[in-house]
């Protein structure tokens, strides 16, 4: 197999050193199939053990390894270095605070996953102990792309609303929520509309989609938080004249 | 160990330079400021309309200089590429439609929309004498 010699430029920071990050390049020889995230292995092994990042699964599964590779929100498990130039830049997920040098503080976006309420919640009665809540094959498809979210955070480091006002809740969390409105099992939307359709919500987003362009799993959060626009919508002319929830 | 997370600064004035995404956003949310001065101009006309004929024609009069004209002919078509085109492109994903269990093809969606458009507009010229 072919080597490529490639120089990577990997943002550092050390919380306990540093007051702000910089730039370290490493030269690191990396054979054709690999993915930005061997490179940065690579380092961690061979040249500079200090070097902090996350990772877990290398398939794309755990969303850990978001970072910002040559500018832009990817998974570096699934960035391979045949796409890119010789010289690559490696910054922390833009958006978020760094914790160390790739490494990104989540807390926020944990914080709201929380208040997106991202279960099932029943009103009637719970199904009989021996039996399920059955849904249709057409029931399922109707959200099941937005079941695909490892929850990376790319969408986040892309958002230009989110960059402007961190308070804004975020595509990734509102297609999580849409994901659970628009389940046939759920009975809950009423709950996060709420919740969701207030000012941080969706009404935030402009929807010029740069989430659902990163987006490595193709969950298109941009398209839910238009779906529940329109749902938060017909909700408050439901309100109005209907006097009422439904 | 000490936690002390470095918050990258964004600038208030120049943040939407950092890539292309966030220009091509700029240049959408930009186009608030035409909006607004057509809101303007449309206010402008509706009184001099009521105002009666001598003012409406002076309305229409102040209209027909290059200036205006270039300032008309500019916002068409940035309003076209940057709202009409735009928006259509996005309106499958705002308004999917499920059949059965397949998704109707965004393009058919795209297409009702500028059909829409189409009939929408000849009214229009109809209503106003166009054709
Ligand atoms: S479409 Fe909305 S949520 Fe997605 S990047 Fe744009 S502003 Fe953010
Ligand atoms: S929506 Fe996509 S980009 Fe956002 S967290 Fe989920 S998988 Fe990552
Ligand atoms: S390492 Fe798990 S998604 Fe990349």
């Amino acid at each position: 197999m072919s080597m490529r010699q490639m120089e990577l430029e990997v943002m550092r920071y050390d919380p306990e050193q540093d007051d702000e990050p910089h730039f370290q390049s490493y030269s690191v020889p990396c054979e054709d199939d690999w993915a930005i995230l061997d490179a940065l292995n690579y380092v961690k092994e061979n040249i500079d053990t200090t070097l902090a990042y996350r990772w877990s699964c290398h398939m794309m599964v755990c969303g850990s390894c978001g970072m910002m590779v040559n500018g832009e929100p990817s998974l570096t498990c699934k960035t391979f270095i045949r796409d890119l130039p010789d010289k690559v830049r490696i910054e922390p997920l833009e958006n978020f605070p760094i914790e160390r040098d790739l490494v990104v503080v989540l807390d926020d976006v944990m914080e709201k996953l929380r208040m997106a309420k991202p279960f099932i919640i029943r009103h009637d009665e719970p199904p009989p102990e021996d039996q399920e809540y059955t849904q249709s094959r057409a029931a399922l498809y109707k959200f099941k792309q937005y079941t695909m979210c490892v929850n990376c955070m790319c969408c986040y480091a892309a958002c230009p609303q989110y960059a402007l006002d961190s308070s804004f809740i975020g595509p990734a969390v509102l297609a999580l929520a849409h994901r659970y409105n628009i389940d046939s099992r759920d009975q809950g939307k009423s709950e996060r509309l709420d919740l969701l359709a207030d000012h941080d919500g969706v009404w935030e987003c402009s929807f010029v989609g740069a989430c659902s362009e990163v987006c490595p799993k193709s969950v298109d959060p941009a398209a839910a938080v238009q779906q529940m626009k329109i749902d938060g919508a017909k909700e408050w002319w439901k309100q109005k004249l209907g006097g009422g929830k439904s | 160990m000490s936690r002390q997370p470095y918050v990258r600064p964004v600038s208030k004035t120049t943040w939407y330079m950092r890539n292309g995404r966030y220009r091509k956003y700029m240049l959408r949310e930009v186009t608030c400021l035409l909006v607004g001065v057509y809101c303007f101009l449309t206010i402008w006309a509706l009184a001099a309309l009521a105002a009666g004929a001598d003012t409406w024609n002076g309305f229409l009069a102040s209209q027909q200089n290059t200036v205006m004209v270039v300032f008309h002919a500019f916002a068409l078509v940035y309003f076209l590429i940057y709202q009409a085109f735009d928006w259509f492109k996005l309106a499958p994903k705002a308004m999917p439609v499920q059949l059965g269990e397949k998704k109707l093809p965004d393009r058919y969606i795209i297409i009702a929309h500028y059909v829409a458009w189409a009939f929408v507009s000849l009214f229009v010229f109809w209503l106003t004498g166009v054709i």
